[in-house]
């Protein structure tokens, strides 16, 4: 067991790891914070996705370890200061961009990283930029929705509801 | 104007909040102080004998609690299949045991033969790589006419053969069925493969099991679809437990599709082991594991005919199915090929004469059950093929082919057993055809060719039957449960209600929805209404959620248990009022007398229920919580039109989508923007089955797509945006609701004109390629496309039978 300190949503978190320890286990085990999932074992699916050092990681691609020092932005992080949905936090609800959650954490985390990227991506860069995260319940259509809406972009050309 | 609350607003949904915070609350969330987890031994062949299993190295290493093995489980009940089939012969199908951990045999990859419970899960994991289990391979059965072949491997030894049944339906058809093909002026056949698919709900699966000394209680928190059916089948049949010293609890789920119906042995594991060693006992499945543990979906080869007279008229249709059912029984895998399916393949059509004739079969692979659609998706891709296959043999359109052939008349009895309540077929095409700016095909077909692409229209027509039920119709074709739903609606003191619905929500909303119904109804906010589900300790008992029927049949009981907590709120009204209760109305939150300006508001009955002061205690008890359960007289029949138009580049086979349409008949709608969001999904998952997933074994019974690197699951970039419309509406008769369901039309739908898109793409570039089974790789459509120039005709692949070949 090594140990390990990393700042998570602006706070210190210490805690004991092996050395295989992923830095989605230590976030979900042992900071408790249980926002970020986990829906493979490929990293395909982007349900672990998290900011390091404002970076978009899968984090089960990541040793605990390897994250010491760092600075990780997770889900539960994400809203404003007096609690109240942040712009895409907003707009996934706003647009329906979510059915059963699992996926959204990492989707949120995703989008929020591409429009720091890109603060106006067209329907086909959010495409693309989403292609690692995987939703099987809303085929993705009020996701994209959701994301361009956030970027203050017009939705009108997509389909309504 | 849209509504902004009630029935038929878009009302956001209220559970979103917590899962966009990473406030939801998953089974892999849960950890209880203590607790052990457990990671399973499966086996890696498709069949094999265990001689022995060594586990003295596994138990010396740190953590380990203790090492499970069938032996364990010698004398517990294995897991049950919850539907028994009767085949055409009167005979009920074969039905082999299930255990939970393997007994003597192995018969698919992914089979459990030991589990190890430890400290922690590496721990757990890193003994379980030290048990030696000394397994002989034996042959496996992968395809399924080989299964069926005389002297074939068998994959239970204690049956005859690897036929489970052989159903015909209806059998007494069979006859005049067989005469209109003979008279027919045209007969056109097809053969497909409605290919293999894992479910793959983006939560894995995860079951705790809790024990708890001082009560004797067990608790079982699973990501299930139906707590109580687990309740039930776990309770009853395979440990043992009475329901009432057990409970079951679906928190927050991440997506089902029917997958996360069945019970499975890690969650009787979980909670025999949580008692056996006095800890709790948590099992998070990997996705590796999914694939191998995971119920599968489809898997049928079939064949259908379809006889046309003279003047095109559809006058019999004929369909043999091969239906794999892997190595056991799942919960509701025997009803998925017949009752799901054969009562279905009239279609939206008035053909006279039908017979289905499914052969289910047992081979070495995951066993196989209900997934999104289940059994509808395969009547209405072979139905709506074979009518795209005889309208190109005809040379006529296929739209007017469908709709020359439409019901149009209802209650319409079909010659497969059911009664079609209500629909309107033609309404649904003309919708169809207005979204599909058909006129304008012509043109984009010429602007895609211009970029030396094929551009091809598929349409297809569907009708299902969901809101299963009812009971007792069910229970002579074999369900062993009912098929009711239940609902307690609980007025609190300050006119706040609490609806306790057996019904479970793992994304489809219903803490938004239903609250919409009540609302409605009473008159009240949405916000005074709060949803509780998933938890067989404050629900009444329920079927839960799958096959579109959670507002159909669960929605009807909370109206109907609300209209009682009405009628009696207009007793104490009128009596607070000294009227004639005859005279109350109630609206807008408040109860009137008619034709006075007497009112009281509804928090002041609800008051008046809970501190009975001035009521009438004779006639009355006080409070205010009533019950329904509403087990439905029919099931319910949405339908629709869809459309899809693709691209194919000649020179790789890439199809893309370019536009998908829908046109639903849902009946009565209670959010529009949930229900759209259900079918955007099913549309996803509709495509990603035409063009992308598939499920395959080698020949040796080893999954070749076990995980996300091999499993094509569609992606944002695969998909474009749809066009979904749901105005056509004929609400159904027999529910309070008028309500028909939503979730799973858009997976019904969509895989026809997908496959009907490219068919007419490629016939457009001069291929004459009659059919290519799903998915529709570029591998697949090149190879159609080439072999169509040379010799012909072309299916891209032989028939691949248990999925096997790519
Ligand atoms: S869990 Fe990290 S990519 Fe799937
Ligand atoms: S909302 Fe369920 S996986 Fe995306």
């Amino acid at each position: 067991m090594t140990s390990v300190k990393m700042t998570v949503n602006g706070k210190s978190v210490s805690g004991e790891v092996e050395g295989r320890t992923l830095l989605v286990s230590f976030l979900r085990e042992q900071a408790g914070l249980t926002g970020t999932h986990v829906g493979c074992d490929t990293s395909q699916c982007g349900a672990c996705l998290v900011h390091v050092n404002g970076d978009a990681v899968k984090s089960c691609t990541m040793l605990a370890l390897e994250a010491e020092g760092a600075d990780v932005a997770t889900i539960e992080g994400q809203a404003n200061a007096d609690g109240s949905l942040n712009v895409i936090q907003q707009a996934f609800q706003d647009h329906h961009g979510l059915q059963c959650g699992f996926c959204t954490p990492g989707m949120v985390m995703s989008a929020a990283a591409l429009l720091k990227e890109n603060p106006k991506p067209s329907e086909s860069e959010i495409r693309n930029y989403l292609q690692g995260n995987i939703c099987r319940c809303t085929g993705y259509h009020n996701i994209v929705k959701a994301v361009l809406a956030a970027s203050g972009q017009d939705v009108g050309a997509i389909a309504a509801e | 104007m849209p509504k902004d609350s009630g029935i038929g607003a878009s009302s956001k949904r209220r559970e979103d909040v917590r899962f966009l915070t990473g406030a939801g609350n998953y089974t892999d969330d849960i950890n209880i102080r203590g607790q052990a987890y457990v990671h399973f031994l499966r086996s890696d062949v498709a069949h094999g004998k265990i001689n022995g299993i060594d586990t003295n190295a596994a138990e010396a290493m740190p953590g380990v609690v203790r090492i499970f093995t069938g032996k364990d489980f010698e004398g517990i009940g294995g897991l049950p299949c919850g539907w028994q089939v009767t085949d055409r012969h009167g005979e009920v199908m074969q039905e082999p045991p299930h255990p939970v951990l393997a007994q003597g045999k192995v018969r698919h990859v992914g089979d459990p033969i030991a589990a190890v419970v430890a400290d922690t899960a590496e721990q757990a994991r890193d003994a379980v790589e030290a048990i030696e289990v000394d397994l002989e391979e034996l042959p496996a059965v992968i395809n399924m006419k080989e299964a069926l072949k005389e002297g074939a491997t068998k994959v239970h030894d204690d049956l005859t053969s690897n036929l489970c049944y052989d159903w015909g339906f209806v059998e007494e058809n069979k006859g005049a069925v067989e005469e209109a093909i003979q008279n027919a002026a045209h007969v056109t056949t097809l053969e497909l493969v409605n290919n293999r698919l894992v479910a793959n709900p983006m939560e894995p699966r995860v079951a705790v099991g809790d024990f708890e000394r001082g009560t004797g209680n067990s608790t079982l928190y699973t990501t299930s679809q139906n707590p109580h059916v687990i309740r039930l089948l776990m309770g009853a049949f395979v440990l043992g437990i009475p329901e009432h010293k057990l409970r079951v609890v679906a928190p927050d789920v991440g997506g089902g599709f029917g997958t996360k119906i069945f019970h499975y042995a890690e969650e009787a594991f979980c909670t025999f082991a949580a008692k056996a060693i006095n800890r709790p006992v948590k099992w998070t499945s990997s996705r590796s594991e999914a694939f191998i543990s995971d119920a599968h979906g489809r898997d049928h080869v079939t064949k259908i005919e379809l006889a046309l007279d003279a003047d095109n008229n559809f006058t019999a249709v004929r369909t043999e199915t091969h239906a794999n059912m892997g190595a056991y029984l799942s919960t509701f895998a025997p009803s998925v090929p017949t009752w799901l399916h054969g009562v279905l393949m009239a279609g939206n059509y008035k053909t006279p004469n039908i017979y289905v004739n499914v052969k289910a079969v047992f081979t070495n692979t995951v066993p196989v059950d209900a997934y999104r659609g289940a059994g509808r998706p395969e009547a209405t891709y072979q139905l709506e093929r074979v009518i795209d296959k005889a309208a190109r043999e005809l040379g006529v359109d296929p739209i007017a082919l469908r709709r020359q052939n439409f019901i149009t008349e209802f209650p319409y009895d079909t010659p497969v057993a059911v009664t079609y309540d209500t629909g309107d077929y033609g309404a649904t095409m003309d919708k169809l055809e207005e979204m599909a700016d058909i006129a304008g095909f012509a043109e984009r077909r010429r602007q895609s060719e211009a970029k030396g692409k094929l551009r091809g229209l598929g349409i297809n027509c569907y009708i299902e039957a969901c809101g299963i039920a009812p009971s007792n119709l069910v229970g002579q074709l074999g369900a062993r449960a009912g098929l009711y739903e239940s609902a307690t609606v609980r007025v609190n003191a300050t006119g706040g209600l609490v609806v306790m619905t057996g019904s479970h929500s793992h994304g489809q909303g219903h803490e938004t929805a239903f609250p919409q119904v009540i609302a409605e109804m009473i008159g009240i906010d949405e916000s005074m209404i709060e949803i509780v589900h998933g938890d067989t300790a404050n629900t009444p008992m329920g079927m839960g959620t799958y096959g579109s029927r959670s507002l159909a049949v669960g929605g009807s009981a909370m109206v109907r248990a609300a209209e009682k907590v009405i009628n009696k709120a207009k007793k104490i009204a009128a009596h607070l009022m000294e009227a004639s209760d005859a005279d109350i109305e109630l609206k807008d939150g408040a109860f009137s007398v008619a034709g006075t300006d007497k009112s009281v508001a509804w928090g002041d009955v609800c008051l008046a229920a809970y501190v009975p002061h001035n009521y009438p205690l004779e006639d009355l008890e006080p409070g205010l919580e009533e019950t329904a359960f509403y087990d439905p007289s029919n099931f319910t029949y949405p339908s629709g039109a869809y459309a899809c138009e693709v691209e194919v580049d000649p020179d790789t086979g890439k199809v893309t989508i370019e536009r998908m349409m829908a046109a639903d008949d849902f009946g009565n709608v209670v959010n529009p923007m949930i229900v759209s969001g259900q079918v955007h999904g099913g549309l996803a998952q509709g495509i990603g089955q035409a063009l992308l997933e598939n499920c395959v074994y080698d020949e040796n019974g080893q999954l070749l797509s076990a995980s996300y690197m091999d499993y094509a699951m569609p992606r944002a970039s695969d998909l474009p945006n749809f066009e979904v419309d749901h105005s056509c509406a004929t609400p159904c008769t027999h529910n309070p609701l008028g309500v028909k369901g939503c979730g799973e039309a858009g997976a019904i739908g969509s895989p026809p004109s997908v496959v009907n898109a490219v068919i007419d793409a490629l016939n457009s570039g001069g291929k004459d390629v009659p059919h290519i089974d799903m998915p529709m790789s570029p591998a697949r459509v090149w190879a159609a496309m080439n072999r169509a120039s040379a010799t012909g005709h072309g299916t891209a692949e032989g028939r691949s039978l248990g999925g096997a070949s790519g």
